[in-house]
């Protein structure tokens, strides 16, 4: 790694809560340096009190999402050289929660419309009952598979307009959980989760426009869920199972 | 009114109103190419109930579809809440309703 | 006066596409109330109807007119990118349909223009 004392990056770092102010720091330039590093650099060496948020720092568990240059990111992930315009960086907290404390954002919201969702699996046997055999080729197994992988990193939440306009909104990860809960046949809650999901605060508020899609880092997408919850609920309402 | 419901009318109405609008798009099309006059409109749709079928449907359809629209709008974009809304989706939609079969009623019948 | 939450992503081609139909829905459900009461001239006969479209053949009018055609073509290929999107296997490709849709959207506009010159 090279290092050059006159090399440095002009970074606007949110500090503050909703109320606040940008402030700058000049930060070293460095080869392969992510938004992550610089984070931790300034608050190595600029200033202790600075906020933030991560844990694996290796792209594998979502805690260091922030918006960066306007979009939200796994920090970590993000290479400085591919989100840095004209030597400028802009680092704020995710976008849609409150903000706790400078690029720390409150993930509360977001998991109490996990549970507003239904997006908790509901067993049909016991332990003492045979596992069931499920076939990871079955149509519902595979749609299941694509959206399981979700960990709850908040992006497509902070991306996403329609959480922005109506705070009753689940959002794209709940409502992706919830689709993959869906079509998981050992669930027994499939009524209430799609009676969740017609609510108020369901999957008819999308409006296709796919930033989740097009922003999530584990490439999933909510917007294909959603629409899958769209049938599955208008089918339920025109059976007369929810009203 | 749930979510569900309005949700399915809106893309029932939507689904029935697309090949409405091409017929309607052509005959636009149609008629302006002839030059458009009273006399050019009403030739075609006086006196004629399946002119006078089409506009109807046409009307109703483009009625709801426009009234649900509109209220998703005045909600995610002017904060609106539920009784509001309500009052606004109804309100539209009816006006909507009765200016357009006053139209319909002015062209067919003679 | 600084925000904390900067959105960038707002311009993508697909986002845009669904702002594009929003808007049309808007503007076309101001414009019906005044299509429906300038058709309902008729019923006190030709008379003023007639008058009113001789208003219509004014430059400005013609273009206003093929504004909104085009805004009718927009919102009903968005509506059926909508209504694919929520019904049929999803589909890769969208933002070269989305570029495709808003070119057809054109053309049918431009061939009412013709019409209307």
């Amino acid at each position: 790694m090279s290092t050059t004392a006159e090399a440095t990056i002009d970074v606007r770092v949110w500090r503050g809560g909703e109320e606040g102010e940008y402030q700058s720091f000049a930060v070293p330039r460095r080869d392969s340096q992510t938004v992550l590093d610089v984070v931790t650099w300034i608050q190595r060496h600029a200033d202790p009190t600075l906020a933030y948020r991560f844990a694996c720092r290796v792209g594998v568990c979502g805690s260091c999402a922030m918006t960066v240059n306007g979009r939200p990111r796994w920090t970590c992930r993000t290479h400085v050289s591919k989100v840095v315009e004209d030597g400028r960086l802009e680092i704020g907290p995710l976008a849609n929660l409150p903000v706790i404390r400078d690029l720390a954002a409150d993930m509360t919201p977001f998991f109490e419309k996990w549970q507003k969702a239904e997006g908790t699996f509901v067993p049909s046997r016991t332990r003492h009952e045979p596992l069931e055999s499920i076939s990871p080729e079955s149509a519902e197994r595979q749609a299941a598979d694509a959206a399981i992988e979700c960990i709850n990193c908040g992006v497509c939440y902070a991306a996403c307009d329609t959480v922005r306009w109506n705070p009753e909104y689940f959002g794209p990860a709940a409502l992706n959980r919830s689709w993959s809960l869906v079509n998981d046949v050992r669930d027994t809650a499939n009524l209430q989760r799609l009676a969740a999901a017609a609510s108020n605060g369901g999957c008819h508020n999308c409006h296709s426009h796919q930033s989740c899609e097009q922003l999530c880092p584990k490439g999933l997408n909510p917007t294909a869920s959603i629409a899958g919850l769209k049938r599955r609920t208008m089918q339920a309402y025109i059976r007369g199972e929810i009203a | 009114m749930s979510a569900v419901r309005l949700y399915v009318w809106q893309r029932l109405t939507a689904v029935l109103m697309v090949p409405l609008i091409a017929v309607h798009l052509i005959v636009i099309i149609y008629a302006t190419n002839r030059g458009l006059s009273a006399a050019e409109i009403l030739g075609r749709t006086q006196g004629s109930v399946a002119w006078g079928l089409f506009y109807s449907l046409f009307v109703a359809a483009a009625s709801i579809h426009g009234a649900i629209g509109v209220r998703g709008v005045a909600r995610e974009w002017l904060g609106w809440r539920e009784t509001a809304l309500n009052r606004l989706m109804w309100i539209f939609g009816v006006v909507l309703l009765v200016l357009g079969l006053r139209a319909v009623f002015a062209v067919v019948v003679p | 006066m600084s925000h904390p939450h900067n959105t960038s992503y707002r311009g993508d081609r697909l986002w845009l596409a669904a702002m594009v139909h929003r808007v049309s829905g808007v503007l076309l459900a101001a414009f019906l109330p005044l299509h429906f009461l300038v058709l309902g001239l008729a019923i006190e006969g030709e008379g003023q109807l007639d008058g009113f479209l001789q208003w219509t053949k004014t430059p400005l009018v013609k273009f206003a007119e093929t504004g909104l055609v085009l805004l009718l073509a927009i919102h009903l290929l968005g509506g059926i990118r909508v209504l694919v999107i929520e019904n049929m296997p999803w589909r890769e490709g969208q933002k070269r349909m989305a570029t495709l849709a808003a070119a057809a959207a054109v053309c049918i506009a431009g061939v009412f223009l013709v019409a209307l010159l």
